[in-house]
């Protein structure tokens, strides 16, 4: 019980009290979201640099960055939805989805591919709101709205593809005006002393750090926290639950718009079929990152360690020359491990306060 | 429980404009009287408790006030100026706060961000607007400390904080943003002895603040500790209208019960237990 009789008027320092052990740095990390993550991170780190002698070469890790930032790009935004309360199982088909238009756009109105890539911009964005307005407007939660959107995508990526290429993958358009400026945003390579990185590892910490900083320093990041956490009290004082859900759509809607970029000016043609099955991982690295799948706990930070696991997972495993079978094993047990891990450390945390 | 805030309640009633005034109001839904000829007074500086059994009408009486529902009959005065109340924001502008018992915090948030939930300060411009997380912490801090909570760490999560203490920062949050009238629902209804206290002193410092409290509640004792009007409602309609010095607790607590119901409970009781 921290009450105590009236107490004279408040003073305006900074706050400071004697009952208050001082906090060493290590404990206050321990009670980071991100803590699970982090340890993870550092053991599968090791476990491979042991194993994999290939592993800690720097065009290895140059590698894993870049399978990480893939997953990254979107496991961010995923996690400041899950932070909110709700899932987006449409995210995965989404990247085909944004790729295929903008590939299908440019080629067919023969237009500067960068016509293409804002169209899609705008279109995928859409998307995203149409999952949040549907979520807001009508009862049934997130998962199965969204599962309803994923089936839609699904075969709309297959129908469209087949009816206006007769194929199932997109024409190339890498002769098209724009391509190589296009390619250069979105799929190019620095080269840092002789390691090649792929730019979508910039995508990656750029995204990390606006969402950090939304979620942290902003209105709306209190607001993320708020509906997720309690969104009857969170409307009782004011704050626009309605807007605050449609923006995170927005924020996947745009994830999935950087990776389905990406996508078409890595390979230059888009597989429509592509896409099932990532929204799962992505939600996979944000739990690994410490989210907590009822909301209103999380940090897009572990959202990124967990799917650098992810990386240093399925390529480490290739450079420990293993059956690449055994990837979803690890995968289903680092999850398992993340989640024990997880509410183990946000009880310890909970109970030294 | 202290005898202090029983002393405070001596103040005598103030004079003037009743912040809000309800008269003969009635609220019906269908063919259902939920509320018949309701009259209730708040003052600036005054506690005015609703007493009443559950399901005697002190939920309608609590949603007329905080705009949830419009009444059917009688007036609703807010500082003089009749006025019908279309939903919460109306009675938030008017400077009406009202307090739910459950739906007052997010558990999972900081005690700051909980706080300044909904109206947060900012600072800077453009892309580099960003929350005054320092005058957050401050002012969560100060203002928890000017209501008598010192906390010791407003980082921490507000769900490890006791069920008094999370109604204590709802109250002073209501308080900091500028109500002028406070709402509370049953406020020491789930509580235990020593938190209802709790509550209770916090409450008392809201109306010292200068603000009119509405205290419901079903428990006469609380309520004649910190109360400077008490109207009891029975089964919808007012069946009581006092104010502090025409009436004792032992009295309060008799209507409250009953009154000539529990008579003739206790003279039944007495001659069963005799023999």
């Amino acid at each position: 019980m921290s009450a105590t009789a009236p107490a004279p008027a408040p003073s305006p320092e900074k706050v400071t009290d004697e009952r208050l052990l001082k906090t060493s740095p290590l404990k206050k990390f321990l009670g980071r979201p991100e803590l699970g993550s982090v340890v993870g991170a550092v053991a599968v780190f090791l476990f491979f640099a042991v194993v994999a002698d290939s592993f800690l070469r720097a065009t290895s890790l140059a590698t894993v960055l870049y399978a990480a930032s893939t997953i990254g790009i979107m496991a961010v935004p995923v996690a400041l939805l899950m932070i909110g309360g709700e899932f987006d199982l449409s995210a995965g088909v989404m990247v085909t989805t944004s790729a295929l238009i903008s590939s299908m756009f440019s080629y067919q109105m023969t237009a500067n591919v960068w016509v293409g890539v804002g169209v899609s911009l705008l279109a995928t964005l859409a998307i995203g709101v149409f999952n949040g307005v549907m979520l807001i407007r009508t009862d049934p939660p997130s998962f199965i709205i969204t599962l309803g959107t994923f089936l839609m995508l699904t075969g709309a990526n297959l129908g469209f593809t087949k009816l206006i290429s007769d194929t199932v993958s997109t024409k190339s358009i890498s002769d098209m005006e724009g391509f190589s400026s296009a390619k250069d945003v979105f799929a190019s390579t620095i080269t840092i002393g002789d390691v090649d990185f792929k730019i979508t590892i910039v995508w990656w910490l750029a995204m990390i750090a606006v969402a950090t900083w939304i979620l942290l320093r902003t209105r709306a990041g209190n607001w993320i926290f708020a509906v997720g956490g309690g969104e009857q009290a969170a409307r009782a004082v004011g704050v626009p639950v309605g807007r605050t859900k449609i923006g995170l759509y927005m924020g996947v809607a745009f994830g999935a718009w950087v990776s389905g970029q990406h996508l078409l000016f890595n390979y230059d043609v888009v597989q429509s079929g592509e896409g099932v099955g990532n929204e799962l991982i992505y939600i996979i690295a944000a739990v690994i990152g410490g989210c907590l799948i009822t909301g209103g706990y999380g940090s897009a930070v572990g959202a990124a360690v967990g799917a650098l696991i992810f990386g240093m997972t399925s390529k480490g495993i290739v450079y420990a020359e293993w059956n690449p079978d055994w990837f979803k094993f690890f995968l289903g047990a680092m999850l398992l491990l993340a989640t024990l891990l997880n509410a183990w450390v946000r009880k310890r945390a909970e109970a030294t306060k | 429980m202290t005898t202090k805030a029983a002393a405070d309640t001596e103040a005598t009633p103030t004079e003037g404009t009743p912040l809000v005034k309800l008269d003969g109001v009635s609220k019906y839904y269908g063919n259902i009287r939920a509320l018949e000829g309701v009259s209730l007074e708040v003052h600036a500086g005054e506690i005015s408790c609703v007493l009443g059994d559950n399901g005697a009408g002190k939920s309608t009486l609590i949603k007329i006030i905080a705009g949830l529902h419009k009444h059917d009959a009688g007036t609703l005065t807010i500082e003089g100026e009749e006025t019908t109340l279309g939903n919460p924001r109306e009675a938030l502008d008017h400077g009406i706060a009202t307090v739910y018992q459950d739906l007052a915090v997010v558990p999972l948030m900081p005690v700051w961000r909980n706080f300044f939930l909904g109206s947060e300060p900012t600072k800077g411009t453009g892309p580099f607007k960003r929350l005054d997380v320092d005058l957050m912490r401050r002012t969560t801090h100060a203002e928890l400390l000017r209501m008598g909570i010192d906390l010791r760490d407003v980082d921490q999560p507000i769900g490890t904080l006791s069920g008094g203490e999370r109604q204590c920062v709802a109250i002073a949050r209501a308080v900091y943003f500028g109500a002028k009238v406070l709402v509370l629902d049953e406020p020491t209804a789930a509580l235990g002895v020593k938190q209802s206290g709790v509550v209770l002193k916090y409450v008392a410092a809201a109306r010292d603040a200068g603000l009119g409290v509405v205290l419901i509640t079903h428990n006469p004792h609380h309520a004649y500790l910190v109360g400077n009007r008490f109207v009891l409602l029975k089964r919808g309609a007012m069946s009581g209208s006092h104010t502090r010095d025409e009436i004792t607790l032992d009295e309060l607590t008799r209507q409250m019960a009953g009154g000539s119901e529990l008579d003739d409970l206790r003279h039944e009781l007495e001659r069963d237990s005799a023999p």
